[in-house]
This record gives structure tokens, C-alpha cells and sequence, in this order.
């Protein structure tokens, strides 16, 4: 009966997905970046929430496939379709090469080591991309005209980015239902309990880092075209904005679960569009204050206090940072 | 690269490089020394330590505009981090102690985040540099020349270090602290007000950090965005030398110091934060990879 009416969730979400820009065409870019800030909810949630290893640097290799997919464009010679979908899918394998070099050596840091390490990560990869002659150095890059409408240009960037977030969701979906996915809810709990019980804690530390680096780097591609142009810090490392929201937008939503990462990034991106503009330059500062407010207070987010209000007495157990070892 | 050739035919610029950075060092371990203090005591990682390095520059910045000479600045600034330091515990990082290490962390990220953009809104993100009217300072015919606001930034280092170690080994509170840190427990046992304990240890490092931060834009400049540079060289100088370690941290924040001025000679000052921060990951990943040997992991 859950599975059902969880089915039938998906694909009632799935149908407005399709539906959605031609009920609201005015708002068509918006609506492709919220399934952006999904995107970004959900393969965060799936190293940070589900194994417990909370990266800040993400954003790392969402910059890695905005570069690579933007150098194919630019240097294969291919015509518009087969630059950017290559490219795209290169991006996806680019973050996971990154990912898999990488992940060995930095997942092998825990706690708040491995928190800064990755923080560290991503200003470095930012700072070397906005030296880099190469890529564009600090002036960015522009990238080639999409041969078509204007009309139509919004409308494909946002099937595109609605068919990979959906990948991605269904992709997390599946992997935390495997003994994979059990296994990094364990590392998440105890991880030397974990290793002693015969998990290849590394392994698996390594595999779900290169889910999430792949997913990450595929939307990069498609991002980089819809907005145009790559401003190294603003776009492609944007570890103030993007690399900031992941991780607060799987917090708010409830980090560890599976829908929380989806209601916490509508909810972020929503309240964004609509109230965001009104504060004239502030913004910045209130998203300093959500972060605290959110994180003293609300620390399982909209999932773990809707399980409360459901269950009193039932304390939330594995789901919850706020009791877990130290 | 090309001044890695220029470093070899004039190895005399070394020295240059070693005693600068020598100088600028004992800054960077104070503000570490700060944030070990922080870590020690309450098991918290302050993110916002950067930025509290960066207002204390701002307050010595907009006295000396007024008149006030920067060295006198100093105590100012130091006394108004204080202050605002205690604030911030009374409000937020009280509630944090004591609870998981991701909550602590993106709590005082947020913190971190808060504070940066505030002082873009209200300082502008232009970089404010401070005469501090101090000469250079040559040796061997001008082949060296230190600057005389560096000597001064160290000694004064120093002072602020001495003073904290003295205040830390011999009075009342200083007791209660490190005994606090040894073991929060037994101290609240023995009648140790901790709560009191936190909130006094918290307002000393935002006190430290302002001290620096004055020393920094007397060194270089002030502009909003600096502080996660110097979070991050405290957290890597902390990480090095360890816990409770004070010469230790003197140690690694001369070698710091020493690096980056080398770094930032030889790869140009674009790479310069890029190499700290790499310089960052390779120390973790090093040091766990020491301790993997054994089966253990950095704590």
C-alpha cells in the first residue's frame, strides 16, 4: 500500500514536471533551477545525510562539468546538439574521475577534518580557475548560441535539467535500498563498528562520493548553457551560493531521509524567488541568519519534525545529527 | 616560475623571504592559538574566527580615522570583539555546545556567513589599507628590507601571546578554564561555573582575534571577505602543531608564514590563497595517512 501511493507520488510529481512550463512559461528558467537545487538537495544528501561524511566542496565537481563540457563545446568542432550532449555526459565522467583520484585519500579524513578538507577543495579549485588562462582565467567563458527560439532555448535546458534531476532522484532511491545504501547508513552510524563487521567502508565511501560527483558534474553542462556565460566564482565554484545551499537545503528539508532533500529545496528556492528581492542586497546576510536559525533549531529539518508530530513518543533515531556519536 | 631563478641567483632574497615571513607568522599563530583555545575548551571549531579578525581590522581601520593611533587601536578593537564575542555566545553558540560536530560547524559557517556579508553591506567591499607612518627597515646595502609595521606586528604578537599564556597558567578564571578543558565533567562537579566558563573563553579568542585583526590591517589591508583565510590557516596551524601546544603553534605559524611568502614569490600572488589551501588538504591527507599505518584516523 506505501509503495503504491509512493509511486503514485512520483508520478504525479513526474507528469507536472512535463506539464509545468507550459502552464507557467513565464517562469520557465526558475522552474528548471529549482530542479537544479534538487539535484544539488539530493547528491549532497547522498555522501553528507545517508553516510554522514558532510561535505562542504561539492560544488567542486559541478564546476568540473561546467568546464568540461563548456572546452567541448568550445574546442571539439562539433555542431550544437552532439557538442552538448557529449559534453554533458563527459562532465558526469569528469566529476566522477575527480571523485574516484580523490576520494581514496580525502575520505580516508573524518568529521570536521573531512568537512574542511573538502571546504578547502573547492576555493582551491575556484581560485585556480579564475587564474587559468586556459578556461578563461577570472574573465570567464562565453558559450556557443543555441540554434533555436529564445522560446524554445528555456524549454530545453529545463527538460534537460528535469530529466537529470529525476535520474538522480530515482538513482538515490534505488541505491539506498540495496545493501550498498545499508552499508552507508552504517559507516554513518559507527563507522569502525561498521569496518569490523566485514563493510568495505573505503569502497563505499568512494562509490557514493563518484554517485554524487557524477550527478553533479552531468548538470553542469546543461547549466553553464542555459545561463551562457561561466563566471569561475559565481557559476562554476560557487561555493558561496550553490556550494552553500546544497548543504542547507538537505538540512532544512531533514538530511538522511530520502524526501528531505526534495521538500527542503523547494521550500529554499521557492521562498528565494518570491521573497529574495525584496531584500535589496541583504540577501546574503539573511541566508548567514537561516543558516543558524536552521541548524540551532531545526536540526532534522521539515522531515524529522512532520515524524514527530506523527510519532510523540517514538524519539527519531539514526536520522537524527543532533545525538549521533561524535 | 620565472622568479624561482631570480630566488637562486639572489639566495640573499631568502633570507628576506624567511624573516618576513618569520614576522607575519607569529600573527597567524595568534589567531590559531585563539581557535585551539575555542577547540580545547568547547569542542568547537569556529568558522567565524576569520571574520572576527576581520572586524577587529575595521574597528582599528575607522579609529585611526578618527585620530585614534593604530597601536592604541589595538586594545580597542580587542575590547569590542570582546564584547561581541560574549554577545554571540549569549545568543547562539551557547546553544551548540556540546552538541554534534555538523551542527557546530555549519552553525558557525553560517555565523561566519552572517558577519562577512554584514560588513560588506555596512564597510563596502573596497579594500581599506592603514599607513601605520612606520619605516622600512634595510639591511646589507638595501638588499633587505623589512617593514618596520611587520616588527611591530610581531612583537605585539608576542605581548598578546605572553599575556594569554600568563593569564591562562595563574588566575582564577584561567584555572578554570583549563581545567575545564581537561575535563568539563569533573570541573562542573567541583563547583565550576562551565556555562561562565565557555562564554569567558569564547569572548578571550574573539578578544585575540580583534588584537590580530588590528595587526593585519596595520600589516596589509581589510576587506569583508578575508576571514576564511585566516579560519583556515588557524585550523591548519591547529591541526599541525595540536591541541593545547603552544610553542608548537608558534612553530607552524612561522613555517606558515614562510611558505606563503614563498609561494606567493614564486608562483605570483594569483596562486597564493590556492596554495594555502592545497597546502591545507595535503597536511590532512598526510597526516591521516601517518596514522592509517595503525589503524587510526585524525580526531
Amino acid at each position: 500500500m506505501k509503495r503504491r501511493s509512493d509511486i503514485a507520488l512520483l508520478a504525479g510529481i513526474g507528469v507536472l514536471g512535463v506539464v509545468a512550463p507550459w502552464i507557467a512559461p513565464t517562469i520557465v528558467t526558475q522552474l528548471a533551477f529549482l530542479w537544479l537545487m534538487i539535484l544539488f538537495a539530493v547528491t549532497w544528501d547522498v555522501n553528507g545525510g545517508q553516510m554522514g561524511y558532510n561535505s562542504f566542496g561539492n560544488v567542486f565537481f559541478f564546476g568540473i562539468g561546467v568546464y568540461v563540457c563548456a572546452l567541448i563545446q568550445r574546442n571539439a568542432g562539433l555542431p550544437y546538439y552532439p557538442a552538448l550532449f557529449i559534453g554533458t555526459a563527459l562532465g558526469g565522467l569528469g566529476g566522477l574521475v575527480a571523485a574516484l583520484a580523490l576520494g581514496p585519500a580525502i575520505l580516508g579524513i573524518r568529521g570536521h577534518y573531512f568537512a574542511i578538507a573538502t571546504l578547502g577543495l573547492s576555493i582551491v579549485a575556484a581560485d585556480v580557475a579564475s587564474a587559468w588562462e586556459y578556461i578563461g582565467a577570472a574573465s570567464g567563458l562565453t558559450l556557443p548560441q543555441f540554434p533555436g527560439a529564445i522560446g524554445d532555448r528555456n524549454r530545453f535546458f529545463y527538460y534537460l535539467l528535469f530529466a537529470l534531476a529525476a535520474i538522480t532522484f530515482l538513482a538515490a532511491r534505488a541505491l539506498y535500498r540495496t545493501r550498498l545504501g545499508l552499508a552507508m547508513n552504517a559507516i554513518r552510524d559507527n563507522e569502525d563498528k561498521a569496518e569490523a563487521m566485514g563493510v568495505h567502508t573505503t569502497r563505499t565511501k568512494v562509490f557514493a562520493w563518484c554517485v554524487s560527483a557524477f550527478f553533479l558534474g552531468a548538470a553542469g553542462g546543461p547549466v553553464g548553457n542555459l545561463v551562457g556565460f561561466i563566471d569561475p566564482r559565481d557559476l562554476a565554484f560557487a561555493g558561496a551560493t550553490f556550494g552553500v545551499w546544497m548543504v542547507l537545503m538537505a538540512v532544512l528539508g531533514g538530511k538522511g531521509t530520502l524526501w528531505g532533500p526534495v521538500i527542503g529545496a523547494t521550500i529554499f528556492h521557492v521562498t528565494q524567488e518570491l521573497f529574495w528581492t525584496y531584500l535589496l542586497g541583504w540577501q546574503r546576510v539573511a541566508m548567514g541568519l537561516l543558516i543558524v536559525v536552521i541548524v540551532v533549531f531545526f536540526p532534522t529539518g521539515v522531515v524529522g519534525w512532520l515524524s514527530r508530530l506523527r510519532h510523540p513518543r517514538k524519539r527519531l533515531q539514526s536520522t537524527t545529527i543532533a545525538e549521533s556519536a561524535p | 616560475m620565472s622568479n624561482l631563478s631570480v630566488l637562486i641567483e639572489a639566495p640573499i632574497l631568502l633570507v628576506q623571504l624567511v624573516v618576513s615571513g618569520i614576522l607575519v607568522g607569529a600573527i597567524f599563530a595568534l589567531v590559531a592559538y585563539g581557535m585551539a583555545l575555542v577547540w580545547g575548551v568547547m569542542n568547537i571549531i569556529n568558522i567565524a574566527q576569520g571574520e572576527f579578525v576581520m572586524l577587529g581590522g575595521y574597528v582599528v581601520f575607522y579609529l585611526a580615522g578618527a585620530g585614534v593611533p593604530p597601536l592604541l587601536g589595538i586594545p580597542i578593537a580587542a575590547a569590542t570583539m570582546f564584547a561581541l564575542s560574549f554577545a554571540l555566545y549569549r545568543a547562539v553558540i551557547h546553544r551548540i555546545v556540546g552538541r554534534d560536530m555538523f551542527v557546530s560547524i555549519l552553525a558557525t559557517f553560517g555565523i561566519s556567513i552572517l558577519l562577512q556579508q554584514l560588513a560588506n553591506q555596512l564597510f563596502s567591499a573596497d579594500i581599506r589599507t592603514l599607513s601605520s607612518g612606520l619605516p622600512s627597515l634595510s639591511f646589507d646595502n638595501g638588499m633587505i628590507s623589512i617593514a618596520g609595521v611587520k616588527v611591530v606586528g610581531f612583537v605585539a604578537a608576542l605581548v598578546v601571546g605572553a599575556a594569554l599564556f600568563l593569564f591562562l597558567r595563574h588566575t582564577r578564571i584561567g584555572r578554570a578554564i583549563r581545567a575545564t578543558a581537561q575535563n568539563a565533567r569533573a570541573a562542573r562537579v567541583l563547583g565550576i561555573d562551565t556555562d561562565r566558563v565557555y562564554a569567558t573563553t569564547f569572548a578571550l579568542n574573539g578578544a585575540i582575534c580583534g588584537a590580530a585583526g588590528g595587526l593585519v590591517a596595520m600589516t596589509w589591508f581589510v576587506q569583508p571577505y578575508l576571514g576564511l583565510t585566516y579560519t583556515l590557516r588557524s585550523f591548519m596551524i591547529v591541526v599541525a602543531a595540536g591541541l593545547g601546544n603552544l610553542p608548537g603553534v608558534i612553530v607552524a605559524g612561522s613555517a606558515l608564514g614562510v611558505l606563503e611568502e614563498a609561494a606567493g614569490f614564486v608562483l605570483g600572488a594569483e596562486y597564493q590563497t590556492a596554495f594555502i589551501f592545497l597546502l591545507l588538504i595535503v597536511l590532512l591527507v598526510g597526516r591521516n595517512l601517518l596514522l592509517w599505518r595503525q589503524r587510526k584516523y585524525l580526531r
